[in-house]
């Protein structure tokens, strides 16, 4: 009997030195050299469209144009009034979809002035400094909010919440606080533990309280918040990770992507980090492309993304496609997963079904394709943990939290934001834009409360 | 947080930052917009006397000096003072400082060199509850045909003469606005000492004429087929203005008279030189009409922020610094020794440094060590120019060392020495002090 065949997943498939170099800032730093000549070509446009185009309305020509005065600390200051959470939107916006898309130099040179290079530029100086804090809090308004979730959503509502006076209790279910910025995005794009940095930068501020290993679980918990606490933010992003729905999930070798990158971001030593020989990644987002790439990175022999449709729809923009074919990443389109192949209890490969388009729904084309894997990883979306925002009473749409244009939920006193509203683009920088809004509604609210209780 | 609101002979504004008497100034809507956008003062585009308005060119009033990727070095205008009647613009001041108390405002003037004009025109200005008055003696052209601007500004008696008559007909502050366009600005200066003056204000814009048409042989800009002189400003002209706020700064006869600095003001920068140089107020024309009004926001947050570094808490403590650092070149000491020092690690290798040095200075830079390329300052020939620290496309690659006493100078093999050798004690000097 021959021996049972495993699939080949296993650690170390690189030298031990070459982690290090693989999993650092894919885009580096600009040095001062090349910022002052990259700040030279922004144009400090009327009504500038990059800043409409960035979700907290970044004055991007200001910051640029301190940067080329030699004032970072202004530049800084410039770019984190309008968000918080600036240095690391510098780093995972797809600023090619956002301000650098819209960059007038693109229709004058063919070339968008580097506004997310130029950004992170800013903000590290200033991190980099002496002289880190740049906002002080007002006087206490004796006002305490509860904020679920420390991702980039609740992180920046608690920021604004303790600037403008207010003390709040910020909670979050894992051991460490940064939501996917710690969890969730490429280690190569926040090399160097900035998401650590910039929590700890935020919480400086004062007026926060961390808690960590804290799961908004019932309903109950929900209503005791809301006893405890003057207003309830929820921030808690989405939960729970699609199932492909196939014959073959169960089998071993078969991960959720965002538990891949997750281990991957946490381990201390990535050479002990198991990865196939040959992985497959099912799906189309930025975690497809964040798991692919990392996957070829680790020293997988061949990565693919297989989307359900093209190149067009796919929702990682073509600069992360562009990245991911760069490391050696394939990426295979208008292919549905129809089984996910085994042996012996492990992983060989998934059959796929052609698709195509008919009146705007996928339908199969008749053709099957199979490709070897020895580790699949579904990307194919997150939502909410099922149940408790019903428990909770809050309204949903398609899976997630409706709020209204201030971010208020259908409880009183409750606001939401971040990936777990129907609002928005699951962006880093849509959240910060979610928790801003909504701080300085629940200020707005507390303050004339208080006013129609002193009158 | 630094302060940055100021005093300037008696005029108060929340920020030093004012608008030139220039187009931006306009009129009312400019103005409005201006203080919107954080303006601490203006100076009203230049009032001429009642009666039929002014006129002006209808075809090129601007021309440019760009850069290869066309940024605005240099700027030159032929725009005249205000085309507006006399009563429109004083009804207009008149509502702005009533809707921004706070903000500075003054009227810039020119008239006739009579006496009854400007004794017509300065009650009708003060009315208005402005803060205080420029006057124009330094527009260059058009109106220096007729006698008036720079052609009051070129005769130091002028300028006496005019400035009595103003400190006689009015009570508000009289800021004297002096032309570049002299030998010396020391002259013009004391005149508006003894006339009475307030303040000083400059520079105002240089003579100048921005190039010929290669095609048509026409200089440029031209209206048809001939132009003018115009006057030119921009970042280009911010040497020549430091330098005269400074000798005025340093002029025993004037020093202590508030100084308005203008010319090439853009950034924060711009304005620390030229208040630290003695300016109590800056003036900002063309960095306004090159980039809105919106660019005053950084200059504030820019000089506040060094403010703050630097341990300077009000625009005050900041005036005048740099002052004393300003010397004739006589006594200069003659026994500093620098040299310049390439950091191999930042060179690009583009060899601008050699050629510069080897074509035009000292030979004090290689090409080649070893068959390769290589540059490198060669201390036994360089003589601390700073040519190449100049002409290097990397910030920071090239950089002076001063030489400790006790080194030897290797160029000339001598120890260099801590005892200050100025050339007014200098063994070469026949005229040296005790010779």
């Amino acid at each position: 009997m021959s021996e049972e065949r495993r699939a080949d997943i296993r650690a170390g498939r690189l030298p031990p030195q070459a982690y290090a170099a693989r999993f650092t800032d894919h885009v580096p730093p600009l040095t001062e050299g090349q910022a002052l000549l990259e700040a030279s070509r922004c144009l400090y446009c009327y009504d500038a469209p990059c800043m409409q185009a960035c979700p907290t309305r970044i004055d991007v020509p200001s910051f640029i144009r301190r940067i080329a005065e030699g004032n970072l600390r202004g530049a800084a200051e410039s770019i984190l009034t309008s968000n918080p959470l600036g240095g690391m939107c510098a780093r995972d916006c797809p600023t090619e979809v956002l301000c650098e898309q819209v960059c007038v130099r693109n229709t004058e040179q063919g070339l968008p002035v580097a506004i997310g290079r130029l950004q992170r530029y800013a903000v590290d100086g200033l991190m980099g400094g002496a002289h880190q804090s740049l906002f002080t809090r007002a006087r206490s308004t004796g006002r305490r909010v509860a904020v679920v979730g420390a991702g980039p959503a609740g992180l920046a509502c608690a920021h604004a919440l303790a600037r403008l006076g207010h003390s709040v209790g910020l909670f979050d279910a894992r051991p460490k606080p940064g939501g996917l910025n710690e969890y969730g995005i490429a280690a190569y794009k926040v090399a160097g533990g900035y998401a650590q940095r910039e929590v700890q930068w935020l919480l400086e501020i004062g007026g926060i309280e961390l808690q960590c290993g804290w799961r908004l679980a019932s309903a109950a918990q929900l209503e005791a918040l809301r006893r405890e606490y003057d207003a309830v933010f929820l921030g808690f992003g989405l939960a729970q990770t699609y199932r492909l729905g196939i014959p073959g999930e169960g089998l071993e070798g078969v991960a959720d992507a965002v538990e891949f990158i997750s281990r991957l971001r946490q381990t201390p030593d990535l050479a002990a980090l198991p990865v196939g020989r040959r992985v497959v990644v099912i799906g189309g987002g930025m975690t497809a492309i964040d798991a692919g790439v990392q996957a070829k990175l680790l020293g997988a022999e061949s990565s693919t993304i297989v989307y359900r449709r093209g190149e067009q729809q796919m929702p990682a923009s073509r600069k992360e496609q562009d990245l991911a074919r760069i490391q050696g990443v394939a990426i295979l389109h208008w292919l549905a997963p129809v089984e996910v192949l085994g042996e012996g209890g492990s992983v060989r490969g998934v059959r796929f079904a052609r698709q195509r388009l008919e009146d705007g729904r996928l339908v199969p084309a008749g053709e099957e394709l199979t490709v070897e894997a020895d580790m699949v990883l579904k990307a194919i979306g997150q939502r909410l943990e099922a149940g408790l925002p019903s428990e909770c009473g809050l309204t949903q749409r398609d899976g997630r939290i409706v709020v209204d244009e201030s971010g208020r939920t259908s409880v009183a006193n409750v606001w939401a934001g971040g990936d777990c509203v129907a609002d928005g683009e699951d962006l880093t920088v849509y959240a910060v834009a979610h928790g801003l809004r909504a701080a300085h509604d629940i200020d707005t609210q507390l303050r004339n409360r208080r006013a129609r209780a002193d009158g | 947080m630094a302060q940055l609101d100021i005093e300037f002979c008696g005029i108060r504004s929340p920020n030093p930052f004012w608008l030139a008497s220039a187009p931006p100034t306009d009129k009312a809507y400019n103005v409005e917009r201006a203080f919107e956008a954080g303006w601490g003062g203006v100076v009203w585009k230049t009032l001429a006397e009642a009666g039929p308005p002014v006129v002006n060119v209808n075809g090129p009033r601007y021309g440019a000096l760009l850069a290869v990727d066309r940024s605005l070095i240099g700027f030159n205008n032929i725009e005249l003072i205000t085309d507006r009647e006399l009563e429109v613009n004083l009804e207009e001041i008149r509502a702005i400082k009533r809707r921004w108390p706070d903000r500075a405002v003054i009227a810039s003037i020119m008239v006739p060199c009579k006496e009854e004009s400007w004794q017509a025109i300065l009650p009708r200005v003060e009315d208005t509850g402005c803060d205080g008055i420029e006057l124009n003696f330094g527009c260059p052209h058009g109106m220096s045909e007729r006698g008036m601007g720079s052609a009051v500004g070129q005769v130091p008696e002028y300028i006496q003469m005019v400035t009595a008559w103003c400190k006689r007909y009015s009570r508000l502050p009289v800021i004297v606005k002096l032309t570049p366009n002299v030998t010396s600005i020391r002259m013009p200066a004391r005149a508006a000492k003894a006339g009475g003056a307030d303040a000083v204000s400059l520079i105002n814009t240089i003579n100048s004429i921005m190039g010929v048409d290669p095609e048509t042989l026409t200089m440029s800009p031209a209206v048809g087929e001939q132009g003018t002189h115009g006057g030119y400003c921009g970042p280009a002209v911010k040497p020549i203005a430091l330098h005269m706020v400074a000798e005025i700064a340093r002029d025993p006869e004037t020093a202590g008279l508030p100084i308005s600095g203008i010319g090439g003001i853009g950034t924060w920068r711009d304005a620390l030189d030229f208040i630290a140089l003695g300016a109590g107020s800056v003036q900002v024309c063309t960095a306004a009409m090159v980039f809105g009004f919106k660019i005053v926001q950084e200059m504030i947050n820019g000089l506040a922020g060094y403010m703050d570094q630097k341990g300077v808490a009000s625009i005050a403590q900041l005036r005048g610094r740099a002052i004393g650092s300003v010397t004739d070149w006589q006594h200069l000491d003659l026994n500093r020794v620098a040299k310049a020092v390439i950091n191999q690690d930042t060179c690009i290798q583009c060899g601008r440094c050699h050629i510069a040095c080897e074509d035009t200075a000292h030979q004090a830079i290689t090409a080649q060590r070893d068959g390769r390329r290589h540059f490198e300052v060669k201390e036994e020939e360089c003589v601390g120019c700073n040519l190449c620290v100049n002409v290097c496309p990397v910030p920071g690659c090239i950089t002076m060392r001063e030489l400790a006493a006790g080194e030897i100078d290797r160029r000339t093999g001598r120890v260099v020495s801590d005892t200050r050798l100025p050339w007014t004690a200098h063994p070469n000097n026949p005229l040296r002090s005790g010779a």
